[in-house]
């Protein structure tokens, strides 16, 4: 008796192979579309600016005469920024994602906490910009300097830091905690010299994604206005300064094409920057990720 | 746990050595800064400054400002020169547009706050009510001009008069040929600069006379953006500042203006004359008296604005005010210090 009938088998399987075939080539158009678009993009940015990348595009402040311009005070203030951003943000964000974890009890206003850091995510960041205005820069008097501003970047990128901070911690076996424990360890010290240790990678892959997410906002510092203008370098936490996106943001608007061009150039190195953070990002996640 | 604490000490380590590496390049930049200042170009400016700054000798202070993007190019060549020749004064300039820096002025954030148009009444009453006292001091002229496509071959001037009618919103789409007989039956496509900037501020006012500004007008505060539009279809129009025009005046094509005296087209010259009108406009800064008389470099740094703005107004794509005006100026800011 024959149970298979090979003929309509082979019939159908055409169509079947066919279907497959188109969803494969939808599917890698898809794939492509956001890597073409970047290629282009990319193509774009580096013909215009590479001509003004220079050794003096660092070093050389703003000027009316495109090519005597750079990134002086933009790329310093960039850097300072996130030097001061690091710090606040993880203390507070690994603070938060520890309690919430570790101290916590499991109740309702637990759980309010934990929908409202997932909420914030979700804020746009010209309401941080605002936030930051009221209160950091005109409630506490900071005015417009780079403390308020890496207070207001702190906040903004606080939620990303606790979500993957928490992720971490949790991650951690309760084996590990509960061998502690059996020693004798109070929980601070097992969360001090166990938890942390282990949840240490996941805390600064997420961190070092979420600063590179800072260094790159430029809505924030519009609304804390963030002066463009400006021919030094900060000299304290007080000082005002100026970022690479409002440098860039500032020559895109110029009559002048040859600012484009400088405005491409600075894309350049905000694009560096963001892609060596987000390696060692990646580098860290890789090499020092432990699997339990 | 060793693996980490190494990662640790590296990422220290290294932001050190980064931090200490930029810390050099400061001083380094600060010469270079002086050389590029001695360009021909920049020499005159440079001398003029070394008058007034050198038998004070060196200042130390901070003055900041904040105001309209159309004075940020001039704001910007003053700063650059004002730091070589006075390095120990910190200036800096926002360009949050002439309302946002009103706002600031208004705060007493800012020591100077740059327009492009004359303060409002509402505006003059709050700094009186904070106690705040200013002298509106002028940095140069611009021309508003008014632009249209290069494939548009009908418009050669606009009366006043036309140009409100084209612009004011009265419920209806209006085509060129509603503007002037012979004229193509196109609907019109409208570009202008966004309400926060002075420029649209302006405009209101001498053009559309406080009515409403057309529905379908696209408004963006990136005056690229509005020469991106004209220069898309033959039926746009738009306005925006002389620096945008004379960059692009290969691409775009300006309308004469008639005011009753016959067309005029905007030049350096019909500008500063005030024969381009309504549209020649002054570019200011306004000063608080009280950062004048109490703050040296604030005094000093504004001078200097006073007395280098023209030659850089000109250097950055607009033209200088009339010599009269900055003499007035320079008299008002001697008499606070």
């Amino acid at each position: 008796m024959n149970y298979i009938d090979h003929e309509s088998v082979a019939n159908k399987t055409n169509s079947r192979l066919l279907k497959n075939k188109v969803l494969k080539a939808i599917f890698l158009a898809a794939t492509m579309f956001g890597l073409i678009v970047l290629a282009i993009l990319l193509y774009r940015i580096v013909t215009q600016g590479s001509e003004y990348l220079s050794l003096e595009f660092f070093t050389s402040f703003a000027s009316r005469i495109p090519e005597n311009s750079g990134i002086k005070a933009a790329i310093l203030g960039s850097i300072y920024l996130m030097l001061l951003v690091a710090p606040i943000s993880m203390f507070l964000g690994v603070g938060t994602a520890v309690y919430l974890e570790e101290y916590a009890k499991k109740n309702k206003f637990t759980d309010f906490i934990r929908i409202n850091i997932s909420n914030l995510a979700g804020v746009p960041s010209v309401v941080f910009g605002l936030l930051g205005l009221t209160i950091f820069a005109r409630f506490f008097g900071l005015g417009i300097s780079l403390m308020a501003a890496a207070l207001t970047m702190s906040l903004l990128i606080l939620p990303i830091i606790i979500v993957a901070s928490q992720e971490a911690v949790r991650s951690v076996p309760k084996e590990l905690r509960d061998a502690s424990y059996a020693m004798g360890a109070t929980k601070w010290q097992t969360i001090l010299r166990i938890v942390l240790p282990a949840a240490i990678p996941g805390i600064l892959t997420g961190s070092i994604l979420a600063l590179s997410r800072a260094i790159g906002e430029t809505a924030p510092l519009v609304v804390l206005g963030i002066p463009t203008i400006l021919m030094f370098t900060p000299d304290s936490i007080m000082s005002t300064f100026t970022a690479l996106p409002m440098q860039i943001f500032d020559w895109t608007k110029r009559p002048q094409v040859a600012f484009h061009d400088v405005a491409a150039a600075g894309i350049i190195v905000l694009m560096t920057l963001l892609i060596i953070m987000n390696s060692i990002a990646v580098f860290i996640r890789n090499k020092y990720q432990k699997r339990y | 746990m060793k693996s980490f604490k190494y990662l640790a000490m590296t990422t220290m380590l290294g932001s050190a050595i980064f931090l200490a590496a930029c810390g050099g390049e400061e001083d380094e930049a600060a010469n270079g800064t002086d050389g590029d200042a001695t360009d021909a170009e920049t020499s005159e400016n440079e001398e003029s400054a070394s008058d007034t700054s050198g038998e004070e000798g060196e200042l130390e202070g901070q003055v900041q400002g904040d105001g309209s993007s159309t004075v940020a190019p001039i704001m910007e060549a003053i700063v650059e020169e004002y730091a070589a020749a006075q390095p120990g004064v910190q200036v800096s300039s926002g360009v949050s547009g002439t309302g946002g820096g009103f706002e600031k002025f208004i705060a007493g954030e800012t020591a100077f706050s740059n327009a492009s148009r004359p303060i409002k009444e509402e505006e003059a009453s709050a700094l009186e009510e904070a106690g705040i006292e200013y002298t509106e001091v002028e940095l140069g002229f611009d021309g508003l001009s008014v632009v249209v496509s290069q494939e548009n071959d009908w418009v050669d001037h606009l009366t006043v008069e036309e140009l409100k009618a084209m612009w004011v919103e009265d419920g209806e789409e209006k085509t060129w040929a509603d503007i002037r007989e012979g004229w193509p039956e196109e609907p019109i496509e409208y570009y202008s600069p966004g309400t926060d900037s002075g420029t649209y501020d302006y405009w209101n006012e001498v053009i559309l006379e406080e009515d409403d500004i057309v529905r379908s007008a696209t408004l963006s505060e990136d005056d690229n953006v509005l020469v991106q539009g004209v220069l898309g279809s033959p039926n746009a129009i738009g306005y925006f500042g002389y620096a945008y025009y004379l960059e692009n005046q290969d691409t775009l094509k300006v309308v004469p203006i008639d005011n009753g005296e016959g067309p005029v087209e905007p030049t350096n010259e019909t500008i500063e004359s005030g024969e381009y009108a309504p549209l020649s406009r002054p570019l200011f800064t306004y000063v608080s008296n009280s950062s004048i008389s109490e703050n040296p470099a604030a005094a000093d740094f504004i001078t200097f604005a006073i007395e280098n703005a023209g030659d850089l107004a000109e250097a950055v794509g607009y033209v200088r005010a009339p010599q009269e005006l900055y003499d007035e100026d320079m008299e008002t800011i001697e008499s606070l210090k």
